[in-house]
């Protein structure tokens, strides 16, 4: 007979799923990873890439605290691109475009040879509690226990697909919804909302004529995503651009009445960022063509998935605006667009841990908690696996700050303010964006990851190495003085204006258009420096003014930060306190003063009453405790 | 326990004319206070014993200005009220001087203390027992929400407008400068830096429009320092009893501890005129000229408005056009008294171009048209209460530093930093308007970018 008996049951095999099994595991945990179906253990059901701004930024921060994203990423990708090269570090942001079958394949491997994870091919339909704690899950082929339970369902809690004004129930194309689960959320007390996605047509690659469209290439040598990973061995494939046009606009605008969206069908809120090729031609009637990008699904497919047109259009009328644009006339759809509606838990009902407020030892992690993309579902898998085990160890859970990490931005913004639409990490959301940068992830998070157990010590180690020769490199540029007869050579040779005096080193290399390579030829340092310790010296040195400006920011409302407020606070007796502002933060039970200060309609006035308020809380528990 | 921040605000009710105090507490406080304030003796705060009271003027450290005369408190942590160093500044001159002296307080390091932050800090630092402090806050709390919607209630109409105006272009900025670095791949068109520029400069313009109002805004709640001056016996004293008569003066004497100081307020149409140096009008009869003159020209110094008096029975002066000379540039009203009597000043021959206006104060004729011509010159252009005016120095403080920060990204869009630079400085300015709207901004950029650009590969 199986094992019924686990510490973590994880529900659902999609990319919240993964981070929190191999979590969970690697912390010493025995964790069961529950899926309908094996085959679908990693499947990305819609765009074939991982990454792209602020989204990389996520996978790199997993990658520190030793998540598995970046390295699949890496096995998987078959072009790479850095963006945003033109601007600054804080928002390059890295890219992959990804094989899909090769990317379900490395993540069952990391799944299979992970000690401490079983994979389990049932269909749960009910989540089990006891006096408010939860204890296990039910499958049609019987119970299953555990001391916490992470649901990562996705998209497919009672999923509804609308192609046109068709619809039938599934959790993603051709796969059955998950049915119960939802139910047994809302009579455990949590409140269940709606949203709506979609997905662009695949195309079949016989037919498309590429001679029209504007190819793009990934970047020379592939950037990799992982610290871990040393060269990326794929084949690299490219991109292709074409356009829609009048034609494509007139046939979409035709066939508007048979669409869910705008007949009404359609209930769910979806994501303005990523709006229907539908919407787009409604919103922006001006607009005579609209991006299409043919993403290619892997090395050995022969399929292309067609970002930018996300439609819910019926199916001839995919067909026919399809085959009006440039390059795809001859096109045939190999999977035809859908919208799907699917069910979420309203975050605010989370703690800052991911576990549910009402029923302990539940956790949410991914699109069941309003997010969409990848990124998003594995940084909250991520850190549901990591605080379910620490919070069955009996340790506080990892909770991360505004300005530590992207992944600190994401929970903070769910938990605090819930979501509208289906919610996407944005550099813009993020307070301190020139602290949070993807070259830096590993000085932010790794000293973490590996105090949890996720990092290994020469990992560490090398981490350390690398923070201590930035710092000396940077003290040595500060220290040394530059001369004109050395300085004035590279300059030249970098078309720069010549120096006439001194200068630091340091100095020089914060002048725009001077590189640390440039500041290595005037002085060599004893050692070459690593790559990635080169760019942290030019990084920190450039930007050192922003940064501190970001950082003293950061430290300055950090104070609020650690006034922590006890969970089981009571609002309700505060004089000075209104209703209003009482129930808000009964609902959201904000973890400290700052964070009770961004929920909305909470006011400076009201936080200083609070501030007060769990001083005394904290006084009376001292009295009472020496008392006693 | 972590060092905090050292705040100030004015610590008495807002009211007319006056004395009042400002208070400041925290680690810094004794090192701003050295920045702005000049001892008699040449004693510096932070040199002072604790709980010692220092009399001395407070100075602008950029233009040198004297602010007040005032007497300065200095109390040592921990015996305060706070247990952290605290100063507070006895002003004596007012409303205007106690503001000033706040806002040189805020540019000196010091930051505007949050409702209730003064008991906080006393409670937290275990000064206070909770019940005094519960109580404080309490009042502070109903005190905020009420004056928050007398707020609410001024901002709006036009100030409110205009201020939301503000916040709409700055959001428009950030879009544009946002989207462009979220989504580099969408066919989108980053505004050029012209277009950039020129949006910046619209909102400063309309920022300044309101920080200058203030100014007016604060005329109005203040009182327009007004100097009469003018050689001795030319009836300066006259006018001023001629018009305390004519308008229902408020007269307030506070015994201060180092001179009494008289001020003198006459409502002209509504118009709050505060007259500088009653006292040295009033004796002027007993002064010698040289001493009177040289009054005159302080007061001359301080003045928004001057009314200059001649005397009409006599030639000009050398003093009269010494002083004619010297007002020349200023908003100067010329008064030629005694127009009852015979004239020997040929007016088409006044070596100034301010207007003058022929009046006897001791018949009190041509009163009416001085008056006219101040509210005139004041009132104008929607100055009536209720319009678009900034009254509060917090409000004030939020547009300057929105203002500041708009100049920066100028500045750094000239020398063509990278967008997640210049989006610093929008942010900025958008949380300091953020402050007086009480809104939030990462949402309405993000509504603001999906709503003007077509998002999404």
């Amino acid at each position: 007979m199986n094992n019924h008996n686990f510490d973590v049951i994880v529900i659902g095999g999609g990319h919240a799923g993964i981070e929190a099994s191999l979590a969970a595991a690697r912390m010493g945990m025995n964790a069961a990873l529950f899926t309908m179906n094996a085959r679908t253990i990693g499947q990305m059901s819609c765009n074939p890439a991982i990454g792209g701004l602020a989204k990389s930024h996520l996978v790199k921060e997993i990658d520190a605290l030793g998540g598995e994203m970046a390295k699949i990423t890496d096995k998987a990708g078959i072009q790479f691109k850095v963006l945003n090269k033109s601007k600054g570090p804080a928002v390059w942001a890295t890219r992959a475009q990804c094989d899909r079958a090769l990317y379900r394949k490395y993540a069952k491997e990391a799944l299979a040879s992970q000690a401490g994870v079983e994979i389990i091919e049932e269909t749960v339909n009910k989540v089990i509690s006891h006096k408010g704690k939860v204890t296990g899950i039910r499958t049609p082929k019987g119970e299953y226990f555990a001391k916490a339970v992470i649901i990562t369902t996705g998209t497919f809690l009672n999923g509804l697909i609308h192609i046109g004004l068709k619809n039938y129930p599934a959790g993603r194309a051709g796969e059955p919804p998950s049915l119960g689960v939802s139910e047994s959320l809302s009579a455990m007390g949590l409140k269940i909302g709606r949203l709506k996605t979609g997905t662009p047509p695949r195309i079949n690659k016989k037919g498309v004529d590429l001679s029209v469209m504007t190819i793009q290439e990934g970047d020379m040598p592939p950037p990799p995503m992982s610290l871990f990973t040393k060269k990326i061995l794929n084949p690299q494939l490219p991109c292709y651009m074409t356009y829609t046009n009048s034609e494509t606009h007139r046939i979409i605008r035709e066939n508007l009445k048979d669409s869910p969206l705008y007949s009404g069908v359609i209930k769910g809120a979806g994501p303005r960022y990523c709006p229907s090729i539908e919407d787009k031609v409604v919103r922006f009637m001006e607009r005579e063509r609209h991006q299409v990008f043919l993403e290619p699904e892997g090395i050995d497919s022969d399929e292309y998935y067609a970002n930018g047109i996300s439609t819910s259009l019926p199916e001839e009328a995919q067909e026919k605006f399809v085959k009006s644009i440039a390059g795809l006339e001859n096109a045939r759809i190999a999977k035809f667009g859908y919208a799907i509606e699917y069910d979420y838990a309203c975050p605010t009902q989370l703690k800052s841990s991911l576990e549910t407020k009402p029923v302990e030892g539940l956790f949410l992690a991914g699109q069941i908690n309003g997010t969409s993309g990848y990124e998003e579902a594995a940084a909250q898998g991520l850190m549901a696996g990591i605080n379910a085990a620490m919070k069955i160890k009996g340790l506080p859970p990892l909770i991360l700050g505004r300005d530590e990490a992207y992944i600190g931005v994401l929970i903070d913004d769910l938990v605090t303010k819930g979501t509208k639409e289906p919610y996407r990490m944005f550099t813009s959301r993020a307070e301190y964006r020139l602290l949070l940068r993807q070259d830096n992830a590993d000085i932010r998070l790794m000293e973490k990851g590996f105090e949890l157990g996720l990092i290994c010590k020469e990992a560490f180690d090398r981490l350390l190495f690398k923070k201590e020769m930035t710092k000396e490199e940077i003290k040595r540029l500060k220290s040394l003085r530059a001369k004109p007869s050395k300085a004035n050579p590279v300059l030249k040779g970098l078309g720069l204006a010549e120096i006439k005096e001194d200068i630091a080193l340091y100095q020089l290399l914060k002048r725009p258009g001077v590189g640390y390579a440039g500041i290595a030829k005037i002085s060599p340092p004893q050692k070459r420096l690593a790559p990635d310790i080169a760019e942290q010296v030019e990084i920190q040195a450039k930007y050192s003014g922003y940064i501190k400006r970001q950082a003293e920011l950061a430290e300055r409302l950090k104070k609020v930060e650690t006034i922590k407020i006890p969970e089981d606070f009571s609002y309700g007796g505060i004089p000075g306190l209104s209703n209003e502002v009482v129930g808000k933060l009964e609902e959201i039970k904000p973890l400290n003063l700052g964070q009770a200060g961004r929920i909305p309609g909470v006011t400076p006035a009201a936080v200083s009453l609070l501030m007060v308020a769990v001083e005394r809380r904290r006084r009376e528990m001292k009295n009472f405790r020496e008392r006693n | 326990m972590k060092k905090e921040d050292t705040i100030a605000a004015i610590s008495t009710p807002a009211g007319n004319g006056g004395i009042g105090i400002v208070r400041m507490s925290g680690p810094r406080a004794l090192k701003i206070a050295d920045k702005i304030f000049l001892s008699a003796k040449k004693k510096k705060p932070s040199e002072a014993k604790s709980h010692r009271i220092l009399y001395g003027q407070i100075v602008d450290p950029s233009t040198k200005e004297s602010v007040d005369e005032v007497l300065l408190s200095v109390m040592k942590a921990p015996d305060t009220y706070t247990k952290e160093d605290i100063v507070e500044i006895n002003c004596h001159g007012g409303n205007v001087p106690l503001r000033r002296t706040l806002n040189l307080l805020l540019n000196a390091g010091a930051r505007l203390a949050g409702p209730g932050e003064f008991t906080r800090r006393a409670f937290l630092n275990g000064r206070i027992d909770l019940a005094q402090a519960e109580a404080v806050l309490d009042t502070i709390s109903s005190l905020t929400e009420k004056s928050q919607k007398a707020a609410m209630s001024q901002l709006e109409g036009r100030l409110s407008e205009r201020i939301v105006k503000i916040r709409e272009e700055l959001i428009n900025l950030a879009a544009n400068v946002e989207a462009y670095i979220d989504f580099p791949e969408d066919d989108i068109e980053p505004a050029s830096k012209k277009e950039l520029n020129e949006k910046a400069l619209k909102a400063l313009e309309a920022l300044k429009e309101l920080t200058d109002s203030s100014e007016q805004g604060i005329i109005l709640r203040e009182g327009l320092k007004t100097a009469i001056i003018g050689r001795p016996n030319v009836g300066k004293s006259s006018l001023l009893n001629a018009l305390l008569e004519k308008e229902r003066a408020i007269v307030t004497e506070m015994p201060g501890t180092t001179r009494d100081v008289i001020e003198e307020y006459l409502n002209v149409g509504g118009l709050p005129l505060k007259i500088l140096d009653t006292a040295g009008i009033r004796e002027s009869h007993d002064l010698a000229e040289k001493e009177g003159v040289k009054r005159s020209l302080k007061a001359l110094d301080d003045a928004s408005l001057i009314l200059l008096v001649l005397d009409g029975t006599e030639p000009l002066h050398k003093t009269d056009r010494m002083l004619l000379k010297d007002t020349a540039s200023k908003d100067t009203i010329i008064l030629i008294n005694k127009r009852d009597l015979p004239q020997k000043i040929k007016k088409h021959l006044l070596p100034s171009d301010n207007p003058f206006i022929m009046i006897s104060a001791t018949k009190g004729t041509g009163l009416d048209k001085l008056k006219e011509r101040i509210v005139d010159k004041y009132l104008k252009g929607g100055l009536e209460p209720g319009g678009a005016m900034v009254t509060s120095v917090r409000h004030l403080k939020a547009l300057q530093k929105a203002s500041g920060s708009i100049k920066s990204f100028n500045a750094g869009l000239k020398k063509g930093l990278s967008p997640e630079f210049l989006s610093i400085e929008l942010r900025e300015a958008l949380d300091a308007v953020g402050e007086i709207l009480g809104t939030t901004t990462a949402e309405d950029i993000l509504d603001r970018i999906f709503s003007s650009f077509c998002i999404g590969k």
